[in-house]
């Protein structure tokens, strides 16, 4: 496929530089702008390097080009407060936004559980969740496909040095968007979300635990499989997905045990946490894209 | 040397660990009247892992916070009551309604070295006029020096008292003192200064008199010891050493030796010991409330308690991560069929 759909990122940080190099590898994504607000960054720089047009001067400096260069969709790697600002401008110019920050303007996507759905509906924001919710809720879905969910519990555990500023000064955040997505998303009645930091040298792997309650026993073998296929599923985007142990099935108890390691593109390997965020947004929009492509074809 | 040590209760909270957090409202109202008689000026009352640990990972209680909360504060002549709270696990609404309920007390824990976390929950402690009480846990993990940054962010952020807790019982007289004078060194003169013990080694009463004479004003000891691991410093004793030691602390000697005797020790499901498990959770430094599942996950899977507590203490596991105990016992079961 020749033709790609062009993108513009909003945050030369960590992320944005993550999920940059992600999408340079992509069949369909083009990415085409870098948008930040210090002209000193070096994320800015990386991107420039790597080909891109770079502003400094947030999302007004990129504005006047969606139109012009054809930008169909963008990422916001900011925060949750600048994020409605964001996400107002460019949609109003039609473009599709892909939400990673905490803000959650539009309905949370996790690619496995429900991104055809968003497909369907021509969604113009969708978010992103957050890591914990992106590595435990395909789980949680998994299970609740098969047999009811009274109650869902999700434990996070990443790495001191992959937890940055903004989660640290809103943890709560973390739990509360966690929680009610493995609710909206994973279709448990009940949902909770815990954060562990873990300051270990060397980082330990991103680690979560999903514990789900089903109504009723748990019918361990379609259980088992739906969740083996699940795996599968997420580690066609994210390929250090790794179940470590389960599912332990304990009564109406189900237990699954997860390691997530990073593909190490501009993020160390055992921030699986920010990996699953960039790789989730990035198969986020290349679903959209082929979408795209395809109604133009057609 | 003469002076006035604020003794504060564990038995409700810490104590809800060997309980598996199932003490029934009658028990939580009848220690707390009997803690309140004997002069036992602040109580914590809480789930074991804080507002909001009522989950599958820690344990569901009896009671929610709520309940036990509105039990007991209005039954309290003088004493205050206290809440803990764990950034990650309980949140702001947990705090507010705790604060709604008449809790005096916030302290928000968090990992010796992630007290950045706390942040939002210390900051509403105070806006909200509370007594709010930074937490530092599994302090032996860090140097005295990095400690002391930490419990500067924490008092940066609206704490009126830092404590350094031992959670896995694994400190000793000489590093309590390191520790606290760090903290005491690097704080505001007029910040006060906390000791948390576990037992474990047999120190519990030993370190909180070492943290006192570097200059401790609060120091949190449980009945009996009930308390995880090996036990809390048992509130009773510390109670005798300190009157020895001319130390003012308001609570009656008799009174609270009965308490511990008569409403205590009754509600144990076991004796509060240094069985082997306990003593390799101080001996390795390893979390405290992990002992239960480690011992659970023993009956389970047939894997020694202790050979958990060891690897789970090998790849530096935190307060919180229950979850790792079935994971490291499936793991270690799997290496040993294999082998």
């Amino acid at each position: 496929m020749a033709q790609k759909i062009k993108a513009a990122i909003i945050g030369p940080g960590n992320i944005g530089t993550d999920l940059l190099a992600k999408l340079m590898r992509s069949p369909v994504i083009e990415p085409v702008w870098m948008v930040g607000v210090d002209p000193e960054s070096d994320g800015l720089k990386r991107a420039n390097e790597l080909g891109l047009k770079t502003t400094a001067e947030g999302v007004d400096g990129l504005l006047p080009f969606v139109k012009e260069e054809g930008i169909q969709i963008a990422f916001d790697a900011t925060s949750a407060y600048v994020h409605r600002d964001n996400s107002d401008k460019l949609t109003a110019l039609g473009v599709l936004m892909i939400d990673l920050t905490p803000a959650a303007i539009g309905p949370f996507c996790v690619p496995p559980a429900n991104l055809q759905e968003h497909l369907g509906q021509g969604a113009k924001n969708v978010n992103m969740v957050t890591c914990g919710g992106q590595a435990t809720i395909p789980i949680v879905y998994a299970v609740s496909r098969i047999q009811p969910v009274d109650y869902a519990e999700i434990v996070a555990t990443v790495s001191s040095k992959s937890a940055g500023p903004g989660t640290r000064k809103n943890i709560d955040e973390f739990t509360r968007t966690t929680a009610s997505a493995v609710e909206q998303v994973g279709g448990a009645k009940e949902g909770k979300a815990i954060i562990i930091l873990n300051p270990a040298e060397p980082p330990l792997i991103m680690r979560d635990t999903v514990h789900c309650l089903t109504e009723g026993e748990p019918d361990q073998e379609k259980i088992t499989t739906s969740i083996h296929t699940m795996i599968a599923e997420v580690q066609k985007y994210v390929p250090g997905y790794r179940l470590v142990n389960g599912p332990v099935f304990d009564g109406n108890r189900v237990s699954v045990y997860l390691e997530i390691e990073g593909l190490g593109d501009y993020l160390p390997k055992y921030s699986g946490n920010l990996d699953i965020m960039t790789a989730a947004a990035a198969r986020t929009a290349e679903m959209f894209a082929e979408r795209i492509l395809a109604t133009a074809t057609a | 040397m003469s002076k006035k040590v604020i003794l504060h209760d564990m038995t409700l909270r810490d104590g809800m660990h060997p309980k598996r957090h199932q003490i029934t409202l009658e028990q939580m109202s009848s220690i707390a009247r009997g803690l309140d008689d004997a002069g036992v000026p602040l109580i914590e009352v809480t789930h074991g892992d804080g507002l909001g640990g009522a989950s599958v990972n820690y344990g569901f209680p009896a009671h929610s916070d709520e309940e036990y909360l509105s039990t007991v504060v209005p039954l309290m002549k003088q004493a205050k009551v206290s809440a803990l709270l764990l950034p990650g696990i309980g949140t702001v609404e947990h705090l507010k309604m705790a604060h709604e309920i008449g809790v005096s007390t916030i302290r928000v824990a968090t990992h010796c070295t992630e007290a950045d976390v706390s942040e939002q929950h210390i900051s509403l402690g105070r806006k909200l006029g509370m007594d709010t009480v930074g937490f530092l846990m599994m302090s032996h993990m860090i140097s005295p020096k990095s400690l002391a940054e930490q419990a500067k962010m924490m008092e940066s952020y609206g704490a009126n008292c830092i404590y350094v807790t031992d959670s896995a019982g694994h400190l000793l007289p000489n590093t309590v003192k390191d520790r606290l004078q760090a903290v005491r060194d690097a704080l505001k003169p007029e910040t006060e200064l906390g000791f948390h013990g576990h037992h474990n080694l047999g120190m519990g009463v030993a370190n909180s008199v070492a943290a006192i004479e570097v200059g401790a004003d609060r120091i949190d000891a449980s009945a009996a010891g009930l308390g995880a691991g090996a036990g809390n410093t048992p509130l009773e004793v510390l109670v005798a050493v300190l009157d020895l030691m001319q130390m003012e602390t308001g609570v009656d000697i008799f009174k609270i030796q009965d308490v511990a005797e008569d409403l205590v020790i009754p509600i144990m499901d076991f004796p509060i010991r240094v069985d082997r498990d306990a003593l390799t959770l101080g001996y390795a430094g390893v979390y405290g409330s992990f002992l239960l599942f480690a011992k659970r996950a023993e009956q389970k899977f047939g894997i020694s308690a202790r050979e958990i507590i060891v690897e789970m203490g090998r790849r530096g596991m935190v307060g919180g991560q229950e979850d790792m105990i079935e994971d490291t016992a499936l793991s270690l079961l799997r290496q040993k069929q294999r082998a």
